[in-house]
């Protein structure tokens, strides 16, 4: 597992009391999942395993449903968005997400490329006799779409799951971007 | 009398999206809609024209947290249709396989998903590292975590998706200094595991059910991968023999179907497997667990938990076991002589319970089509109907007490139970069904 960038332990430092101690000080976290398998929510319970201290200090989980109950909907520093966009409910959260959030994230295969959750993309005519009253009958698009279609996304993180050591960078950059001019 | 409609979306801390709409009409709870919400993602009707070697890595992506056991019975599913039989060792590098998966995916739920309900809070990461007990607990979570994720690592490449099983054996073998590590962190782990058993036997949540058992057992030992399917009432039946027995059900208001046996609701998972098995549980595991493995069989839902607690044990003793006495050496795939014309079924003991996986290979070695039956599935008339019971049950308390209803201590109590059942909604509404009434 990669270890937190010196730079991120210089914030995490100037983030102990009393800063850790104000919850308005620290990232305001949203984790969303839409159409998927839910794998990066997974790799993400297994990065806390070794970064659970740390993440205590810097973030506020805000919005992270597979954690906890009371989750608050109001402004994000970094909302990270898992999973193909199927339908239009998931289109306008998304969007809606989007208008609240600093930074937008989109993680793993689903959200970036829209595969595999969007394989119905590929089916021949005759694959899709079987389906297509399903799609009709539960609402869903007629093409799903990844996360770039809908909304501006600030980084990507691809693969099927995410790396974790990937993972790990990109929010390191992004802990650094936010906070660097407020503690450093 | 009470008379109101309750909406539960986007229930938390469980795997996927589920919603629940409740009507309650002079103090009486009329209907119960447990739904998933989750849209179709088509896995087995994007089987077809596939090469039947991609199947166990296609259908994994059905779900991220179970995803080795997608793997894991659709390589036996291929494999019974290629009529390729496994070598010993890679017997037992599944084994462990399963074992890492359990231990990792039984411990994400029961610290994660429901120990914050035992504790009256509302996140895991809440519990307070000031107070020695939560400090205990919230160290213990993520080391047991981080243990099963290892091993799954060690043995399967990745403890989701994972990358070293294939059809025919293992593409990559464990090194004696991994095997070393994951003993002691293996042994490392075991007295926080007996404080989760301890935890979870002492739960105050309850609810009483009587309903039929089901589990895949081995006739000689407690697993996870072999052996006949059988019922608490007693009934047997092969593998191959599933589609007779499992009666579809269709639930025109979920994206999921549920399934019955013998015209009823059944229950798998860790607490039919416990029910129906405790005496083939590691010698290690029965001696420690002994007082507990006495309430078992239970027809308590929140022991399934407890069960869960059980099965980590019973894990952790049977790798470490199997990782001291065995050497593993680097092996060749065994191939297929033929890949055309054949049907093959796999299945095993998921976490959540039994999985059904079904392969058809056609005459132009392709695959021609498929089925996948998986847990939650199977639980899901259970889990609604108990739902109804249990909201009856707490107006009915209400009316006796004089009290007024309070709609979001009905709302929690029924993701309780929903969490004691631990479903997994990806894995649900993976599958295209179409025998719509409507249609």
């Amino acid at each position: 597992m990669t270890c937190l960038t010196k730079f991120w332990y210089v914030i995490i430092d100037n983030m102990q009391d009393p800063f850790d101690k104000v919850q308005d000080k620290k990232i305001k976290i949203g984790w969303f999942s839409y159409s998927c398998c839910e794998d990066n929510t997974v790799v993400m319970t297994e990065v806390l395993n070794d970064h659970w201290q740390e993440w205590k200090r810097v973030f506020d989980f805000r919005h992270v449903r597979v954690l906890k109950s009371k989750n608050i909907y109001d402004q994000f520093d970094i909302a990270f968005i898992e999973g193909a966009v199927a339908g239009p409910d998931q289109e306008e959260q998304i969007k809606d997400i989007r208008s609240r959030s600093k930074k937008l994230v989109a993680i793993g295969s689903c959200a970036v490329v829209g595969l595999p959750a969007g394989q119905r993309n590929t089916f021949t005519p005759e694959q899709n006799e079987h389906i297509d009253f399903l799609v009709a009958r539960f609402g869903a698009f007629p093409q799903v779409k990844k996360v770039s279609d809908i909304v501006k996304v600030d980084v990507e993180i691809s693969g099927c799951p995410m790396s974790p050591e990937i993972f790990l960078e990109k929010v390191n950059n992004l802990v650094v971007e936010l906070r660097q001019d407020a503690y450093i | 009398m009470h008379t109101f409609d309750l909406s539960l979306e986007h229930m938390t801390k469980m795997e996927g999206n589920a919603n629940l709409d409740l009507k309650v009409v002079d103090g009486k709870v009329l209907d119960v809609k447990f739904s998933v919400m989750e849209y179709k993602r088509f896995f087995t009707e994007a089987m077809k024209g596939k090469n039947v070697m991609t199947i166990p890595q296609h259908l994994a992506r059905i779900c991220g947290t179970c995803s080795n056991s997608h793997i894991m019975c659709s390589i036996e599913a291929c494999e019974n249709a290629l009529s390729i039989k496994p070598s010993e060792q890679t017997k037992l590098l599944r084994v462990l396989m399963m074992h890492g998966l359990m231990i990792r995916d039984h411990a994400l739920h029961l610290y994660l998903f429901s120990m914050p309900d035992i504790f009256g809070k509302d996140a895991f990461l809440d519990f307070d590292e000031n107070d020695p007990v939560q400090h205990e607990i919230l160290h213990d979570g993520f080391n047991v975590k981080s243990a099963g994720n290892f091993l799954a690592t060690l043995i399967a490449g990745r403890s989701v998706h994972a990358t070293y099983p294939t059809v025919g054996g293992f593409l990559h073998f464990p090194d004696q200094a991994g095997i070393e590590d994951a003993i002691k962190k293996l042994q490392n782990i075991r007295q926080a595991v007996l404080r989760l058993i301890e935890i979870f036997k002492n739960a105050p949540f309850h609810f009483d059910r009587k309903t039929k058992y089901i589990a895949l057992m081995p006739s000689d030992t407690y697993g996870y991968i072999n052996g006949t399917i059988v019922t608490s009432h007693g009934e047997k039946f092969e593998e191959k023999e599933f589609r007779a027995h499992l009666e579809k059900t269709i639930l025109p208001y979920s994206q999921a179907v549920g399934y019955k046996y013998q015209g009823e609701g059944y229950m798998v998972g860790a607490l039919a497997r416990i029910n129906l098995a405790k005496d083939k549980l590691h010698p290690k595991t029965k001696e420690s667990a002994a007082e507990v493995l006495n309430l078992f069989p239970s027809t308590d839902i929140f022991y399934n938990n407890l069960a869960q607690a059980v099965e980590i044990l019973h894990s952790v003793d049977e790798s470490v076991d199997i990782l001291l006495k065995n050497k593993f050496v680097a092996e060749p795939l065994i191939k297929a002589e033929s890949k055309s014309g054949a049907v093959g079924v796999g299945v095993i003991e998921a976490p959540r319970g039994t999985l059904y996986h079904k392969v058809e290979i056609g005459e132009d070695g392709k695959v021609c089509g498929g089925e996948v039956v998986v847990p939650t599935g199977q639980n899901q008339i259970n889990i609604e109907r108990d739902i109804g019971v249990l909201v009856q049950k707490l107006i009915d308390e209400s009316n006796s007490a004089k009290a007024s209803l309070d709609k979001a201590k009905i709302g929690l109590e029924i993701e309780k139970l929903i969490r004691a059942y631990d479903p997994c909604m990806s894995c649900a509404a993976h599958f295209l069904k179409v025998e719509w009434e409507e249609k």
